[in-house]
């Protein structure tokens, strides 16, 4: 399997997701930096990592989203190419357009980091085909804004389509109808606010996350 | 020299923060008045932030030596070896003054500013910790500061990807006025990649990079006394602001340049600015330094010389590059969008040492000589009184609900959960948090290692208060058993020294007995002291009272995990594990949160504070951390605020398993289960393992007791008279209600 | 010439900030507070001659998301 992640200026969780796909895939990705222009050749899989692309100044993801990089990986995703945009990446891919809706402040309108309650809602899409349609599971959150919001057709659209890949089991930061991640409608972007990567092996007090990246490599590999 | 300055009077002297005596000193030293800015560089040099001055003489009485250590105060940070060719880099700095005054930026250029101090060395930072003490919660100003000071620290910390993984809170009416913002950074660093700050090679380039340079910080009474003949407004001071996106990639600019062999030495610009930086850089190189100020980066327009050497703004640091590999750094820097600008170089010391020359607009501005800034700056032993010993406690009734007293302490803003605030830290990011906030110590995998690094900050200041000597030692024990209470042998500490006013003897007294009891405490438990900083002063008049806050020596230690996967947390793993208490019980009440909570006795109504007795504290920490690491420990927690009962709640409230505790010593409940015993550990046990572990005690001379064992669902105290029953439902309410409650209605 | 963009969340969007201002408020003992919309000022500093279009383009492209922000261009010679 063959991965990138992109690194804004700002990035911080992008070392955490490079660890999260060598261990499940046992390849190094390319770390990608925001001016590049393209893209290495034949990815796979691209990784929109959290952090606080140019210090979540202005909007968050604003500015990562304009990047010139995310033009590349836009075109890449048109092609099929998996993306997959964690925290920080979830916004900057609804910022540039890949995903509907935005990520506004929480409705608490503190920094939220704990573990939170999520449903999975498809267990069908190649990010989450190890888990259980309905399977509670646990993953972290860190995130100030959080709380998405798409208009209420957005919403139903997501819902018929099998759109949402997981819900918040608790109240975290009032999203619209729980939502914590989404595909796109050709089901190669996954955008969420919840870490997977931070939960990948026994020390981190919870293996959830392992599973997605387990389920993506699985996937990319039966396709390739 | 400059001409256009206003001439100095006592006035501007005053305001500068020098005596009249340190005027003459500065007069004496440089054979002539000096002009505004020299003036302004020796009130920054000779302030008690840079000189020590009435600290200097008592501080030197720390041992800061061991094997293992690298670097011991007087650089940036302490350095300390973890084996593996890797180093442990950190240091805790206070931000007192400032958070009061605005608590989000204050909070948040503090923890800015103890990160440069890590990097400063070549470390990437791995964890930051911090202690606040705050005054009375429902005082007016309170909920404002926590509020602010808690979005500070996570808003700068989250934004730079840093884990903010534990720290300490306290409340008490002596921080009414003055709250502590102390905050701590861990680094890890290779140790043949350790940067230092002394300045070398004559010619060779000084490089300023970072943030550029305004007006931000310059003390107001010395703006408001200088006449610059420009406009007013602009020349206002500012609160600093921070800039964690633009530390983050100086963090990595400087990482990524620091791989390479362009560096000669590196200061980062801390709170005195161009003026410590460049100065300390010289003196300990013993070289001179030129500095052109045309070429400072500047925010602002028109800015003078005085302005630029005193500005405290933020994210900025000082290099000395080898000659030629200005182009290659300048490269770096730019690629991460930093200010990059050569303002100066090296230049040679005189028979009578180096100088400090600053040119601006074709003039010279300052042209003083080194030695007097730096090391020859005044030094005092300011005459200091012992404080008076405490009467022992008068007799008091013992505990008649153990029920009700437990569910008091426990839900009391000592004790209370700190959830509400290190969920507003990302104390995950980095992936390597394998001990998270709320146990004894944060532990953080060294990346890519099995070894974790175990961090704690603590002091208790009611102790300080009512007997500095046993006050310091208890600080350094506790922060010693917390760090052994995970497995981890405690390496070294630094320390955030916060006292009242040292021109007063009781104070001066209170600063003189915590170093003692703090120097005997480290050179008993092998646990020095490698970095630090003094915060004198804090006491506001304006609170009520001479209202000077409680001695406050909060300490931040580092241990060492050799295997993470040999760890102990205090959650109870399993219902039926043999509940043991570890370590020596006195039953002592003194100062305990018990009597102010439940009893309403403080201060010097309250006794003298638990004795730690150094000897027990060593052997019995060193037999526990042995017993962790054997594998025979299910659970471990050290006893210390609140006592037995509350260690024990906590263990239950991390687990949701209860417990069921044997009857009470014959000195009664209280002393039983409140009194903050020192040197003491709960432990649990799987009943397979017990009588291996009780023999080990006892060849050791260490004793160990059982105190009951792990139920489902609620604590039992079994009583004489009946059992009390509590199930961890109500324990759960009253110890996360307190934040929130307080909280709630706050932005 | 100079342009300040008003940038507000479009009405109907909540805004969490805006409630826990109005909140804040009522505990200061402001009674009256019927609602409280929080935004964003973004003061431009340009070239002379910078036509209205373009200013609108960098709105849209980059300074408001229309998803769920308004924003107003006011232009001081």
């Amino acid at each position: 399997m063959k991965s990138a992640v992109i690194v804004f200026p700002g990035s911080n969780c992008d070392r955490d997701l490079a660890v999260a796909f060598e261990a499940v895939s046992g390849s190094r990705p390319a770390m990608v930096w925001h001016r590049e222009t393209e893209l290495p050749d034949g990815l796979d899989l691209i990784g929109v990592p959290g952090g606080f692309s140019y210090g979540d100044y202005l909007r968050s993801g604003a500015m990562a989203a304009r990047s010139p990089v995310m033009q590349a990986v836009a075109q890449a995703a048109a092609r099929g190419t998996f993306v997959l945009g964690i925290c920080n990446g979830f916004q900057v891919l609804t910022e540039t357009g890949l995903l509907p809706g935005a990520l506004m402040r929480n409705a608490g309108t503190h920094f939220v980091c704990r573990d939170v309650a999520l449903t999975v809602d498809n267990s069908q899409s190649a990010f989450t085909s190890r888990y259980g349609a309905g399977e509670q599971i646990s993953f972290p959150v860190a995130h100030h804004d959080g709380n998405y919001f798409a208009d209420v057709q957005t919403l139903d659209r997501l819902e018929q389509e099998g759109r949402v890949a997981f819900r918040y089991a608790e109240s975290v930061n009032g999203s619209a109808r729980n939502i914590a991640g989404i595909l796109n409608d050709a089901g190669n972007v996954l955008g969420m606010m919840p870490h997977p990567e931070r939960v990948i092996e026994k020390a981190h007090g919870g293996t959830d996350g392992r599973r997605l990246f387990e389920g993506l490599v699985e996937s990319l590999m039966a396709k390739a | 020299m400059s001409t256009n300055a206003p001439a100095i009077t006592p006035q501007i002297v005053a305001d500068h923060g020098l005596t009249e005596e340190e005027y003459d000193r500065i007069v004496q030293a440089i054979g002539r008045e000096p002009n505004l800015t020299e003036l302004g560089i020796f009130s920054v040099m000779w302030s008690e932030h840079c000189s020590y001055k009435s600290s200097r003489i008592h501080l030197r009485k720390l041992p800061t030596k061991a094997p293992w250590v690298i670097q011991g105060p007087g650089e940036n940070a302490g350095v300390i070896d973890i084996g593996d060719g890797q180093a442990a880099i950190f240091k805790m700095e206070s931000h007192n003054h400032p958070s009061y005054i605005e608590p989000y930026q204050g909070a948040a250029t503090g923890v800015g500013g103890i990160l440069r101090d890590v990097f400063t060395m070549g470390a990437r930072p791995v964890a930051n910790m911090n202690a606040l003490r705050f005054g009375r919660p429902d005082h007016p100003k309170m909920k404002h500061l926590i509020s602010g000071v808690v979005r500070g620290i996570g808003g700068y910390g989250n934004c730079v990807g840093v884990p903010t993984v534990g720290g300490e809170t306290n409340f008490h009416s002596a921080y009414d006025g003055n709250i502590l913002v102390n905050a701590m950074t861990v680094g890890v660093a290779e140790t043949d990649k350790i940067f230092y700050s002394a300045a070398s090679g004559v010619g060779n380039p000084i490089v300023y990079v970072g943030s550029k340079t305004g007006r931000d910080g310059i003390h107001g009474a010395t703006m408001a006394s200088a006449d610059f003949g420009e406009d007013a407004e602009a020349k206002r001071p500012t609160v600093q602001v921070g800039d964690p996106f633009t530390e983050k990639l100086l963090i990595e600019a400087c990482l990524e340049l620091m791989a390479s062999d362009a560096i000669v030495a590196i200061q980062d610009m801390g709170a005195a600015g161009l003026t410590s930086s460049s100065i300390e850089m010289a003196s300990k190189g013993g070289v001179g330094i030129r500095l052109d100020m045309d070429k400072v980066p500047q925010r602002e327009t028109g800015m003078t010389a005085y302005e630029m050497m005193l500005s405290e703004s933020q994210e900025r640091m000082l290099m000395v590059l080898k000659p030629g590999r200005e182009d290659f750094a300048e490269a770096i820097f730019r690629k991460w969008e930093l200010d990059f600008a050569v303002i100066g170089e090296v230049t040679e010391a005189g028979p009578d040492g180096g100088r400090l020359v600053l040119v601006h607009r074709g003039e010279t501005v300052c042209d003083i000589p080194l030695g007097p800034l730096a090391d020859d700056a005044p030094l005092y032993d300011r005459p200091h009184v012992p404080t008076p010993a405490l009467a022992p406690l008068a007799e008091f009734a013992d505990s008649t609900n153990i029920s009700i007293d437990l569910l008091t302490l426990l839900g009391s803003p000592d004790l209370a959960s700190r959830r509400w605030i290190w969920e507003q830290y990302d104390h995950m990011v980095g992936a390597d948090t394998v001990q998270r906030p709320g146990g004894d110590a944060a532990v953080v995998r060294v990346h890519g290692t099995k070894k974790g690094l175990a961090i704690s900050t603590d002091c208790t200041p009611r102790y300080c208060f009512a007997d500095p000597v046993e006050g310091g030692k208890q600080a350094i024990a506790e922060c010693w058993r917390n760090i052994t209470a995970v497995g981890a042998m405690p390496l070294a500490t630094t320390d955030c020294m916060n006292f009242a006013n040292p021109q007063r003897p009781e104070i001066m007294g209170q600063f003189v007995g915590c170093i003692e009891g703090m120097a005997a405490a480290c050179t008993a438990l092998d646990f020095p002291i490698v970095s630090g900083n003094v915060s004198l002063y804090n006491e506001s008049k304006a609170t009520g009272g001479g209202s000077a806050i409680l001695p406050t020596p909060a300490i931040g230690g580092v241990g060492l995990l050799p295997d993470i996967d040999r760890m102990a947390t205090i959650a109870f793993k399993s219902t039926g594990d043999i509940i043991l208490l570890i370590g020596e019980r006195s039953g002592d009440l003194g100062q305990s949160l018990w009597l102010r909570e439940v009893r309403g006795l403080e201060g010097k109504d309250a006794g003298p504070p638990p004795r730690v007795d150094l000897e027990a504290e060593r052997r019995t920490g060193d037999f526990v951390r042995e017993a962790i690491r054997s594998g025979a420990v299910t659970a471990c927690h050290d006893v210390s605020d609140g006592g037995v009962a509350v260690a024990v709640a906590e263990m239950a409230l991390a687990s949701g398993i209860g417990a069921m505790l044997d009857q009470p010593l014959a000195g009664g409940i209280a002393q039983s289960y409140f009194a903050e015993d020192q040197g003491l550990y709960v432990v649990t046990v799987r009943d397979a393992a017990l009588v291996e572990l009780l023999s080990k005690a006892e060849a050791r001379g260490v004793t160990a007791a059982r105190l009951g064992h792990t139920i489902a669902n609620r604590l039992i105290f079994e009583l004489p008279e009946s059992d009390h029953a509590i199930p961890l439902a109500s324990l759960r309410v009253a110890h996360e209600s307190f934040f929130p409650k307080l909280m709630d209605a706050e932005l | 010439m100079k342009a300040r963009v008003f940038v507000t969340l479009k009405s109907g969007v909540l805004d969490p900030q805006g409630k826990a201002i109005q909140h804040a408020l009522e505990g200061l003992g402001f009674g009256g507070v019927n609602d409280v919309r929080a935004g964003k000022l973004i003061e431009l500093e340009l070239a002379d001659g910078t036509s209205d279009a373009d200013i609108d383009a960098m709105c849209q492209k980059l300074l408001a998301n229309t998803v769920i922000e308004n924003y107003r261009i006011e232009t001081v010679a």
